[in-house]
């Protein structure tokens, strides 16, 4: 088995990812980019050299900024592996990974995880159903194939929510309802960061003019609610929405969910990177120092894979992150470091002063990140109910890695990455105890299933 | 239905659905080809038998596992589709035989 080797492998060709490699490569450090995509730019920037061509003008001016990003991405020595799925980062920087069912190795002196985000588990009855996609996946459909449906219906709160209904609405698709979970307290806890706002008016007044124009342009909009669920027997028949205590029907036949995104973690988890519990952004952070350094020696995490900034944010963490990596490779001196990350330092701090805000406007009820409903799929693998882990935990069931080999909650092949947060979060009040008590899965190699054949091509390569 | 609201979507290819042709827009995934074909019943479950289709589009989530080519468990959305793909339903019964 040859193992090539790099100075920096970095996992993710978001704008964190990007943003590293191309100044760890102008610093001459050999760089190795691995991405599951098929085009860099991440979830964000996702197919925007194909866009670039076209005139979609409504996919807004934030996308078409992460342009240069990519050419020059593209214009660097960086080597750039696309669709390569890694299933293996260990704490000794290998990292093993497969493109068109074939395996291969690499070795870096530093590595990066700049694996972005994911969006947030939102366990609704119903949600498991034909016909219940995320606004995430509505949002790379009409990115990166133009493909839409007309009178869906969208639930849930979080900027990317608002986006995508103000993307819809621009290109001219009908939307059938927005249905915003927004909790109404939310608005006033917000208020209470409106300084960190005035250091970045931009993001928040955009975001008001999509609300308004989201508002302003007809489409039913529903808030105020304490429930929401989703029936149909195969695929989506309606969806029913509990406001001021009466239950209200919708018919419909697609729907798209979104509670907000939270970092990738089974990556920098497997690697044994340490985590703690974001109360403000209830969700699990992969812990970091101000250079984006993990707990594991030689392993740093980047942009929303730690914790959730944006993509602005992302690149600046990236660029922060190379920076620390090439002194550690000495490339560069501690004094270059320090001089040489103060403009993204600065960016950055404009970028996080408006976070707490967001964070407090959006934070998703607890109502919504753990089921109201004992039916409800909590493990859409397995197909694990609220119901029975309750059970679990009523014979003594203490935390997720226990509740694995009573339920097999998480053990599929999505590996918890759509049921871990609500896991957490409902062993925290079953148990009443805090969510570092709870914990979290331990993640294991191979971080992303492979077949035996892919296993074994290792030692063809 | 899910519909493209491109005018135009450049060179169409051959794939097949349950021995069904489908012209597909040759830079599509294998998910979101399906799903513009007015697919969405993409496989079902194997502990109770739940229709089940794409969720996430971007390699999360798994609920978009397909047979491709004979294949069982292919992440479709992120997998490109090719000129004469044979596409089947993923239908897996809990004892691992079909």
């Amino acid at each position: 088995m040859n193992s090539a080797e790099y100075d920096i492998i970095i996992i993710g060709a978001g704008p964190a990812g990007i943003s590293a490699a191309v100044l760890a490569d102008q610093h001459k450090a050999s760089v190795l980019v691995l991405d599951e995509n098929c085009t860099p730019g991440g979830q964000i920037y996702r197919a925007i050299e194909k866009n670039q061509k076209s005139d979609n003008e409504w996919l807004g001016q934030d996308y078409q900024d992460g342009l240069p990003l990519i050419e020059g991405f593209r214009r660097s020595r960086v080597n750039y592996q696309h669709s390569a799925k890694v299933w293996h980062l260990s704490g000794a920087k290998a990292v093993h990974y497969s493109v068109n069912g074939k395996s291969h190795s690499a070795k870096g002196e530093q590595i990066l995880v700049a694996t972005g985000a994911q969006e947030r588990p939102f366990p609704v009855l119903g949600w498991t159903l034909n016909g219940v996609m995320s606004a995430g996946a509505a949002q790379i459909l009409l990115k990166e194939s133009g493909v839409v449906y007309e009178d869906a219906v969208f639930v849930g709160t979080g900027p990317l929510l608002y986006l995508i209904a103000h993307q819809y609405i621009s290109a001219g698709i009908p939307i059938k309802a927005i249905i915003d979970t927004t909790p109404r307290g939310n608005y006033l806890r917000a208020l209470r960061h409106s300084f960190g706002v005035l250091k970045n008016t931009k993001n928040i007044f955009q975001g008001w003019r999509w609300k308004r124009e989201i508002i302003k342009s007809g489409t039913l909009y529903i808030s105020n609610i304490s429930d929401v669920r989703i029936n149909g027997s195969d695929s989506v028949a309606s969806i029913e929405y509990c406001q001021r205590s009466k239950w209200k029907n919708l018919d419909c036949k697609q729907v798209f969910l979104h509670q907000g995104v939270t970092p990738e973690l089974n990556t920098s988890l497997s690697a044994g990177c340490d985590k703690s519990w974001d109360a403000r952004q209830v969700c699990w952070t992969i812990d970091v120092d101000q250079y984006g350094q993990s707990s594991i020696d030689g392993i740093s995490v980047a942009g929303d894979a730690s914790s959730i900034a944006g993509g602005v944010a992302a690149a600046q963490r990236g660029s922060i992150a190379a920076l620390n990596m090439l002194y550690n490779l000495e490339l560069i001196s501690s004094g270059d470091r320090k001089a040489l990350s103060k403009p993204f330092k600065k960016k950055l701090s404009k970028e996080m002063a408006v976070r707490p805000f967001i964070d407090s406007l959006f934070k998703p009820h607890l109502r919504y990140r753990t089921p109201q409903d004992n039916e409800t799929i909590v493990c859409r693998c397995e197909e694990v109910t609220l119901a029975q882990i309750k059970e679990s935990i009523g014979v003594g069931c203490k935390g997720p890695s226990q509740l694995k080999s009573f339920t097999r909650c998480g053990m599929g092949p999505c590996q918890g990455r759509l049921c871990g947060l609500s896991v957490t979060e409902i062993l925290t009040k079953e148990l009443e105890i805090r969510e570092e008590q709870a914990g979290y899965y331990n993640v294991r190699p191979p971080i992303k299933p492979v077949t035996l054949a892919e296993l074994a091509s290792l030692d063809e390569t | 239905m899910f519909k493209s609201i491109n005018s135009n979507q450049g060179e169409l290819i051959t794939i097949y659905f349950e021995g069904k042709t489908l012209n597909v827009p040759k830079d599509y995934n294998v998910a979101t080809a399906l799903l513009w074909a007015g697919v969405c019943d993409f496989r079902e479950t194997t502990l109770n038998n739940m229709k089940r289709g794409p969720y996430c589009m971007m390699g999360v989530c798994f609920d978009c596992l397909i047979n491709i080519n004979g294949m069982d468990n292919q992440q479709s959305c992120t997998i490109q589709v090719s000129d004469g793909m044979k596409i089947k339903r993923q239908v897996i019964n809990s004892s691992g035989k079909k």
